[in-house]
């Protein structure tokens, strides 16, 4: 697998196709392109890395790969250039950290309040600018105190129902969780049981961050925890998109693991809006919907984008009465997981979302839906307009939120306060 | 989600059918493993511009002689008023990039190199560079943009043979420095929507141009803001400008294929790039579904018809192996133009005619590709663009004639034998 990859380089035919999407290289001269870095680099590295670092400013989003007409594995194999450049130099501490989102949550969570007026106070992300490098402006969501997991053992499921098994990514578990929350409401309303195993961090921020070795562990704690739910015949869903192409592909194209448990994991999962528009196909989703006069654009992530699944969000929201969505035609919002928040990228990765925040605040609305929770947070830092996983319009359109009100769950907050 | 028709391939025959079926009524998902041969291609709609040796004036007139000398060419299977209606709803389709021209006459524009090329379309934005007329011309370079050689251009275009007398010349400009170091057409053409470098570029051509003379520009006048910017350099100067097309990546290409793409989400289809159509299942003569590769592994799309628009060898609708031998790679279709023995696949020089040259599917007159016995493979699939067999594009110039005249005319046979689509019908 590992050389398909890399022997894919061997169909480049120098179309450049690649660069004009890449958004990166299209506001910095810092990264030549995704053609001259990936297809033609990669013949000059041999064994050992390649001299040229410029490698490290490709964002990862994957776009190349998904317009390369030839099927040249461009993404997948500058990400593998980052990763030697880096096994070779050694990951910078501040990668090491901010790629390791589980150990960040369990640090933030008990001390939520602290931590969160921190990330929001000026001087402290001065301070964290200089001496960690994580850009003082840079999106970063809040904590949210009290843990999905945590939420998710004291909840109780409609027993004997069919059995969904929700992968929640990290985004939910510490700064989202009622997303997770809308997530499991949505799925118990459409007659699911819906498992939570416990889980951890799928190692995609370590992968992006060039340090395979601990994204491989990561991964494979994972798909431990899932592997006998798929073998069981159960479907996974993911409302992380990036986390769930991870699952899918990534794990194995780039990282280059080969196992049967990755494999079976692999082929249950489901992007969660891929999961119910299957259930629509078979006349299966509950569409008892009521109004939602408002007209949201929607912006499709890159990773989002990488699964090759068209845009289900956008096909379930159509059957949402009065419901008027934008389908925004702009390829990165720039934040690419961590890549924004770093002090050498933040402006960057700003000037890459600038086209897709132009034309946000072009449409006049005060909510913006996108699969991705970085890409969301991003969006909001960018335009000031709340952003909002498809999934909490779809809750909102079943009803679910006033009857989560007549109860005790506050929706006023489904979304985590980004800083900066 | 259920789609009445999937189109496979991306490039401008399946924008073009995706869209014509799009618009009336069907449920369309187009499939592709990336972006298509529009992003290389100049952007003119170039029908027939040379019939053996001799270049054509008008190919409305030209196109049945060639029909008659090449019986399984593509356009053997499009009636003469169909290419004319397909060309004139293309124009009603791009009309943000304004274009010009028709199937009755063919415009000559000049290419980056200088040789005057036969198009039946142009968006306006180059069609003022239409050499048959005469006159004198202009053609500037930007310092550091690769591959564009003002001099180069005018000198080659002195020495053409062309209907009346010109007289070019060159001037290079140095563009304002940029932080973004590499001066690709993309580069370029962003600068000009965001930067407003057409300040610049009027300033430095206001004077040192003659009042008589037409100006030739690089074709990377900006990307969303191309044809504005365009309007708004012929109106500052006053005098005629016009876009040369660059060598690839292609400026207005692109443009076209956005602007035909916004028009297909606009119209509810989907377009789902980096996946690859692998085959069909079937029953009965007819393709029931579309199975495609995605992040997870093959999934099944249920169709009531198929337009199968993948391209040539260069696209990857067709491959030849290291055995020699040569297949279409989404369904298998038997192929036409294949040479008999086994071992010959090239001639030595280069722009000899290869053998394998008019490789490609043959069809009925429904643009369904058909077996040897000339019956079709499947009731409901068609093809389109570069994939049909029996034409030499790159010699005859015909290669984005016949993929919009195809295209137009594989959506047209798909609405005829189902009219009322399926998903019309449920509701």
């Amino acid at each position: 697998m590992n050389d398909l990859i890399r022997d894919s380089l061997d169909h480049c035919v120098k179309c450049t196709i690649c660069e004009t999407y890449c958004p990166v290289s299209q506001v910095t001269p810092l990264f030549p392109g995704p053609k001259y870095v990936g297809p033609q680099a990669e013949r000059y590295r041999g064994a050992g890395p390649s001299a040229d670092s410029s490698v490290d400013y490709c964002s990862g989003c994957g776009i190349c790969t998904q317009v390369c007409p030839q099927d040249v594995k461009i993404a997948e194999i500058n990400s593998r250039a980052r990763a030697k450049l880096w096994e070779k130099r050694g990951v910078p501490l501040r990668n090491q950290m901010i790629a390791r989102p589980t150990v960040i949550g369990r640090l933030g969570t008990p001390v939520a309040p602290l931590a969160n007026w921190a990330l929001h106070n000026r001087a402290v992300r001065g301070l964290v600018q200089s001496l960690v490098g994580i850009h003082r402006d840079a999106p970063m969501p809040s904590f949210a105190g009290r843990t999905f997991q945590s939420r998710a053992r004291r909840h109780h499921g409609p027993a004997g129902a069919p059995a969904v098994v929700y992968f929640h990514g990290c985004g939910t578990n510490y700064y989202e969780p009622l997303v997770g929350e809308m997530v499991v409401a949505v799925l118990e309303h459409n007659g699911f049981r819906v498992i939570v195993p416990p889980q951890d961090c799928c190692g995609l921020p370590l992968q992006s961050n060039g340090n395979f070795p601990a994204a491989r562990t990561y991964v494979r704690r994972l798909v431990d925890r899932l592997a006998p739910h798929a073998r069981a015949g159960l479907p996974i869903v993911s409302n992380s998109t990036s986390c769930g192409l991870m699952l899918k592909r990534e794990a194995h194209e780039i990282l280059g693991i080969e196992d049967a448990d990755l494999k079976v994991v692999s082929e249950s999962m489901y992007d969660l809006c891929e999961f119910l528009l299957r259930l629509h196909d078979r006349g299966e989703l509950r569409t008892d919907f009521t109004s939602l006069p408002m007209t949201v654009p929607y912006h499709a992530p890159c990773q989002q984008r990488g699964h090759g699944i068209g845009k289900p969000a956008l096909d379930l929201l159509a059957l949402v009465p009065d419901l008027h969505m934008i389908e925004l035609d702009v390829d990165c919002c720039g934040i690419a997981g961590t890549y924004g928040l770093k002090k050498e990228k933040y402006q960057i990765s700003m000037a890459v979302g600038e086209r897709l925040f132009k034309d946000i605040t072009a449409t006049g609305s005060d909510l913006a839906a996108c699969d991705s929770e970085t890409c969301r947070w991003q969006i909001t830092h960018g335009t000031g307009v709340k952003s909002v996983h498809p999934i909490e319009l779809l809750y909102r359109a079943y009803g679910l939120d006033r009857r989560a009100r007549a109860g005790s769950v506050s929706l006023e907050s489904q979304t985590a306060r980004v800083s900066g | 989600m259920s789609y009445d028709t999937v189109v496979v391939g991306a490039g401008l025959a399946g924008l073009t059918a995706a869209l014509r079926l799009s618009e009336r009524g069907h449920r369309v998902l187009v499939v592709a493993r990336g972006v298509g041969a529009t992003h290389l291609a100049p952007a003119t709609v170039d029908v027939l511009g040379y019939l053996g040796d001799t270049q054509v004036a008008s190919p409305a007139a030209s196109v049945p002689a060639l029909v008659s000398t090449t019986p399984n060419h593509p356009y053997a299977h499009v009636p003469t008023e169909q290419l004319a209606t397909s060309l004139e709803w293309f124009c009603t389709k791009t009309a943000a990039l304004g274009y010009a021209g028709s199937v009755d006459e063919n415009l000559l524009l000049p290419t980056a190199l200088g040789v005057p090329k036969p198009s039946a379309l142009a968006p306006r934005s180059m069609s003022g560079g239409d050499l048959r007329a005469g006159g004198r011309f202009v053609f500037v370079g930007l310092k550091g943009f690769k591959d564009f050689h003002p001099t180069l251009i005018a000198d080659n275009l002195n020495h053409a043979r062309l209907p009346n007398p010109i007289e070019a010349r060159a001037l290079e400009l140095t563009p304002p420095s940029s932080r973004l170091g590499d001066l690709s057409g993309r580069v370029i053409a962003g600068r000009f929507d965001t930067e407003h470098l057409i300040d610049w570029l009027a300033g430095a051509l206001e004077h040192g141009v003659d009042l008589d003379e037409r100006i030739g520009v690089p074709a990377v006048l900006g990307l969303r803001s191309g044809d504005a910017t365009w309007q708004e350099l012929e109106k500052r100067l006053q005098r005629k400008v016009f876009e040369v097309a660059t060598l690839p990546p292609s400026i207005p290409g692109i443009r076209l294929s956005d602007v035909l793409s916004s028009a297909l989400r606009d119209g509810g289809a989907r377009i789902v790039l980096g996946v690859r159509a692998v085959g069909a299942r079937a029953k009965g003569g007819r393709v029931e579904a579309v199975e495609v590769v995605n992040a997870t592994g093959t999934v099944s799309y249920p169709v009531s018809s198929v337009v199968l628009a993948s391209g040539g060898f260069a696209s990857g609708g067709l491959e030849l192996d290291s055995f020699g031998a040569t297949r279409e790679t989404v369904f298998g279709l038997p192929l036409t133009g294949l040479p008999d023995t086994d071992r010959v696949r090239f001639t030595p020089h280069y722009f000899d005619t290869q053998p394998l040259a008019t490789a490609g599917v043959a069809t009925d007159d429904h643009l369904r590709p058909v077996d040897s016995s000339g019956s079709p493979v499947y009731e409901n699939l068609h093809a389109a663009g570069a994939i049909l067999g029996g034409a030499t594009p790159w010699k005859e110039k015909s290669g984005t004639g016949i993929s919009v005249a195809t295209g137009y005319a594989a959506a047209e046979a798909v609405l005829t034998s189902a009219p009322m689509p399926a998903s019309e019908a449920l509701r």
